[in-house]
């Protein structure tokens, strides 16, 4: 559904993004991860057909995106990263307006299941000038829907947002994603995490990695980390874990409280388990703390910035 | 077509939700009002027998004057504001062609001037009633096609304008400076050459609407004129866009 190859846009002097090439199918979460100013925002904008790239071409839906921008914009939906939106009209004359830029048959009904559909029904008739973060972000997200698009592109689409709200706007985006892609950006990586199918870690304008957010943790972390707390302070316990066969590091982060790992494939957890009891010391807790994207992201960015420029 | 119209009624509605628009609707009126009741009153109140009756152009000529200076605060928002609110991307980013968005936002506007001159109309009448047999019909037509054809051209030069900029002031200040030197300044070269003055005297709007128009006579070149400054105007502005866009 979204095709990019070698995509590449110069403001000036400036390169803000540098041949990427990247995919997204039908019923696809990709999820776009990056730190500000990594080229999220641009590539999007040339995406929905604000801004053509320099160099590279880039297809949604089966259109290209410079030559039949019209058709690509008639499938997109598209939530700008600051949600722009007009103060001076009640939610349900903005939405309207969209509707018929749109050239959505029965506009009003429409307007009024989407609003439905992002928890807006009894805000129909405010001013957006009155809306709080929240509830601007799904007017965006419901002007973003309005036209049931193919394709729907979401810049940072839960920044700002309370706790619940952040549950009910990725409930949405799931329910969506199901049956269309969704291209989304954040930099909350737990949120990449939990919604995307796959992501692509972007940095300084290049894709430094893309994998399921699954595959991309065990590839570059290598080993299975664990964490084991038990009752008392347990300083002996250090010696024991390192002793076993397969773990490779052990660390006592407090009392009770250690860190060990082992390489992946060779599940040591039962004899773990075993020796703590056997050792006579009550088992509290034994989990996988896995590397987190955070981690991850880190790494990656930081990689790229020991690399020599070319 | 339909997007035109979808983008030209927003435009219509805000000016209603707008001081800035009221103030420049009254101010219109008001001056218009007094210099129509000036001339009722010496009319009226002349000693010496019965004097020549104004005639309609005592609306439209000072209109058009005062269209120099009010034109760019209605146009100034347009589209600078679409920009500096950010709000430029949804509509860029809606299935909406460049010119069908600067053409809506112009239309808007002229829509909301039409209304302004709309109202006027009711200084025409009271002529009628006082006056027989009645106001000149062919000059009246000819003045108010006049002034509408005026409106049309500064507006989309406004538009323009405004589609270059993010901050209205700028878009407001670069108007009327346009329109001062295309109203009021281009004729002076005009009269200066007598060879070679006749590029000035072809783009003088002033003298092709208070030399023709607003003396009741209508010629076609005056109107090609009005309607292709109108054109270019709405033309540059989606230029303008556009080339946003690639920068």
């Amino acid at each position: 559904m979204i095709r990019v190859s070698e995509l590449t846009k110069d403001y000036g002097m400036r390169r803000a993004i540098d041949s990427l090439t990247f995919q997204a199918e039908q019923g696809e979460i990709l999820g776009f991860l990056g730190p500000n100013g990594a080229g999220k925002t641009t590539t999007m904008r040339i995406l929905t057909g604000y801004m053509p790239p320099t160099e590279g071409e880039a297809t949604v839906a089966g259109y290209d995106v410079v030559s039949e921008s019209l058709e690509v914009r008639r499938r997109v939906g598209y939530l700008p990263e600051t949600v722009p939106l007009y103060n001076d009209m009640t939610v349900f004359d903005y939405l309207k307006f969209m509707a018929d830029l749109r050239h959505l048959p029965d506009a009003e009904e429409r307007v009024d299941e989407t609003l439905e559909w992002v928890g807006l029904e009894d805000r129909a008739e405010g001013y957006i000038g009155n809306l709080s973060k929240g509830m601007r972000q799904r007017v965006g997200l419901a002007q973003a829907l309005l036209h049931r698009p193919e394709v729907l592109i979401l810049d940072e689409p839960t920044i700002g947002l309370d706790p619940g709200q952040v549950v009910e706007v990725r409930n949405v985006i799931r329910e969506i994603g199901k049956e269309r892609t969704v291209l989304l950006s954040t930099h909350i990586l737990s949120e990449a995490q939990q919604l995307c199918d796959r992501v692509l870690i972007i940095n300084k304008g290049r894709i430094v990695a893309e994998d399921t957010p699954a595959n991309l943790q065990a590839s570059l972390v290598g080993v299975e980390r664990n964490l084991l707390r038990v009752r008392g302070e347990a300083e002996d316990l250090e010696e024991k874990l390192r002793a076993m066969k397969g773990v490779s590091k052990v660390q006592r982060k407090e009392d009770g409280l250690f860190e060990f790992h082992y390489a992946p494939g060779q599940d040591i957890r039962p004899e773990v388990a075993k020796m703590v009891v056997n050792a006579g010391y009550d088992l509290l807790e034994l989990r996988p703390i896995g590397m987190s994207l955070e981690e991850i992201f880190l790494q990656l960015t930081r990689e790229e910035e020991t690399v020599p420029e070319m | 077509m339909r997007n035109i119209w979808t983008i030209a009624k927003r435009e219509y509605k805000i000016y209603f939700n707008s001081p800035l628009a009221y103030i420049v609707m009254l101010i219109i009126l008001g001056v218009i009002g007094i210099i129509f009741a000036y001339n009722l009153i010496n009319l009226t109140s002349n000693p010496f027998g019965s004097p020549e009756p104004p005639d309609i152009s005592i609306v439209t000529g000072p209109m058009a004057f005062m269209f120099v200076f009010s034109v760019p605060a209605l146009t100034m928002r347009l589209l600078a504001d679409e920009q500096r609110m950010g709000t430029m991307e949804l509509l860029l980013t809606a299935p909406v062609r460049d010119w069908e968005l600067v053409t809506g936002k112009w239309l808007g506007s002229f829509l909301f001037v039409l209304t302004i001159i709309a109202v006027t109309l009711i200084f025409p009448l009271i002529l009628h009633n006082l006056t027989t047999p009645g106001i000149d019909q062919q000059l009246m037509l000819s003045s108010y096609l006049g002034i509408i054809l005026v409106a049309a051209a500064f507006l989309a030069i406004g538009v323009s304008i405004s589609a270059m900029f993010s901050n209205q002031f700028a878009a407001f200040f670069l108007s009327m400076g346009v329109l001062v030197i295309l109203w009021f300044l281009i004729g002076i070269p005009a009269q200066l050459f007598f060879s070679g003055g006749d590029f000035f005297r072809y783009i003088d709007m002033n003298s092709r609407f208070y030399d023709s128009l607003n003396r009741g006579v209508i010629n076609l070149s005056d109107i090609v004129y009005f309607l292709s400054v109108t054109a270019l105007g709405l033309f540059i502005g989606a230029l303008a866009i556009d080339i946003r866009r690639w920068r």
